[in-house]
């Protein structure tokens, strides 16, 4: 878990997820051109032939959200076990006048979470690869006062 | 246009059952459904199968007859067995066939679902950073549902105590013995609200239906509940449905809310007419919030109504009186036809120490990914 407004070092999960710039993650989705509509994530394939990229806000306030408690099955390939599996929040962010994200969360006490409170994007090292490179992915994390997340 | 009738109705008991099959238990439940109508499998004009995960349905050929007839096998998520029987009262209502045989099985693994992304049109970080789990929708949708309508964790106990309780006066139930309401609050946190005796397991089990019109009924001497209404209906935008990485600002309906009222609409009666219902219960949160969807009761009123028992057999509104997929589990296939033998039985005065007295309207509801509802109203 980075300090928030701090990104993590690593390579991204996937490509056109989200851009990672010195300090600032941003998150990417579609902007259809026929009707203006969003989308995340960017879609890929052939699909992306009538979307333009653009980047999300990244505030927003938490719309719903759960703890993940079991180790999922495949795909999922986190670090860890089941015995150390370590449970992390899945919730939804809304953000304002885009669209509502599902994201992972991280915060000092998942429990404590409510919902409509201010959320803010940052990244997490969600596993370590072969290699011994840490993968990041997106996450929102809780805007609380003196706190880091 | 003819009246489509449920003659013939047979199960396999749900649960874990070693050493047989999914296709056995769909052959099974076959010969159940053949017997209690009095038919033979030669008398079948066409069939509509379901498995998710134990094989093409139509593998029950060899072993019941090669007789030549149409089966088409359906696959539809969890409303499988719900689309069988939309697609078999289809054929009989066209006129192309006057009797037929809907059936589901199948045979999961123990623990969660593990969902495939790219499978769904979805991107594959979404499986690998673990967010692509049925049970995390759940989880969402009731927290944001508790927070805006009232509903508190102890009703979410209630309805898997309800369950439990329903199960053990149920023959093809696999949690057949009580739980009570401290065991099921205390347990063991799955995705918060939701404890583990909240969620129903993937299962085992099989479930086969006679579907005749009217006119052949007759000829036959064969009685059975009438399909007033069936329907299906997917994810309409706006909605918040499973394995979905964002959602519109602006909320629209649900694909339940879609399906019930197009069921609604064709049977000609509403939820104030139902004498008993089977409504998907993935998790308890999801019974709770699909009694609004189909219209049952306001937001909110759950609360209340499931402190006075008005869902338990006995009560107002009975809601899954067989204890549902909390206490039957869910085997894919055969979940949604399960819920339409229940009232098949309930209907005919057969669900023996489950019977709610007097039975006339039996309405059924399944839900399953990536978004899809398949409602069925049947009247005594």
């Amino acid at each position: 878990m980075s300090a928030a407004g701090e990104t993590t070092m690593g390579r991204p999960v996937a490509d056109n997820l989200f851009r990672m710039e010195g300090d600032e993650v941003r998150l990417l989705a579609g902007r259809k051109r026929a009707d203006g509509r969003l989308r995340f994530p960017y879609p890929h394939g052939a699909d992306a032939e009538d979307y333009d990229l653009v980047e999300l806000a990244t505030e927003g306030k938490l719309w719903s959200y759960t703890v993940q408690r079991f180790r999922p099955k495949t795909p999922f390939n986190g670090d860890g076990d089941d015995r150390n599996f370590k449970p992390y929040g899945v919730g939804y962010v809304e953000l304002p006048g885009q669209l509502i994200v599902e994201s992972r969360l991280v915060a000092d006490d998942l429990t404590s979470l409510t919902i409509g409170e201010p959320m803010r994007l940052t990244t997490e090292a969600y596993r370590t690869d072969d290699t011994g490179e840490p993968v990041i992915t997106y996450a929102f994390t809780p805007i609380r006062e003196g706190a880091t997340a | 246009m003819t009246d489509v009738q449920i003659v013939g109705a047979g199960i396999h008991p749900f649960g874990r059952t070693d050493g047989r099959s999914g296709l056995d238990q769909g052959v099974f439940a076959i010969r159940e459904a053949l017997a209690d109508a009095g038919l033979d499998w030669e008398d079948m004009e066409f069939a509509y199968g379901g498995s998710s995960a134990a094989g093409a349905a139509d593998a029950v050929l060899p072993r019941l007859g090669l007789t030549g007839i149409p089966f088409i096998n359906v696959n539809n998520g969890c409303a499988t067995g719900g689309s069988a029987l939309l697609s078999g009262y289809s054929a009989i209502k066209s006129g192309e066939f006057e009797l037929g045989i809907v059936v589901g099985f199948d045979k999961h693994p123990r623990g969660a679902f593990n969902a495939d992304p790219e499978a769904s049109g979805l991107p594959r970080w979404y499986g690998e950073t673990g967010m692509m789990l049925t049970t995390q929708f759940f989880a969402n949708k009731i927290t944001r549902y508790m927070a805006l309508h009232g509903i508190t964790s102890e009703t979410l106990g209630r309805v898997a105590e309800k369950a439990f309780e329903n199960g053990t006066r149920t023959p093809h139930a696999w949690r057949r013995s009580p739980v009570d309401l401290e065991t099921i609050m205390n347990a063991q946190m799955v995705s918060d609200p939701l404890t583990k005796y909240m969620f129903c397991s993937p299962a085992e089990g099989g479930t086969a239906l006679i579907l005749a019109s009217e006119k052949k009924a007759r000829e036959l001497g064969l009685s059975g509940p009438k399909v007033r209404g069936a329907a299906i209906r997917t994810r309409p935008l706006g909605s918040f449905e499973v394995f979905a990485p964002s959602l519109e600002i602006e909320r629209g309906k649900s694909a339940v809310e879609l399906a019930s009222a197009a069921a609604w609409a064709m049977a000609g009666v509403g939820p104030e007419d139902v004498d008993v219902a089977q409504l998907q219960d993935t998790e308890s949160g999801a019974e709770i919030m699909h009694m609004a969807e189909n219209g049952f009761c306001k937001d909110g009123e759950q609360e209340a109504m499931i402190a006075n028992g008005d869902t338990r057999i006995g009560g107002r509104l009975p809601v899954n009186t067989d204890g549902g997929c909390l206490a039957c589990g869910e085997p894919i296939g055969a979940s949604g036809l399960r819920q339409i033998y229940e009232n098949t039985q309930q209907l005919r005065d057969r669900a023996d120490g489950r019977q709610v007295e007097g039975a006339r309207i039996g309405y059924s509801q399944v839900y399953g990914a990536p978004g899809l509802s398949g409602c069925v109203v049947l009247e005594r």
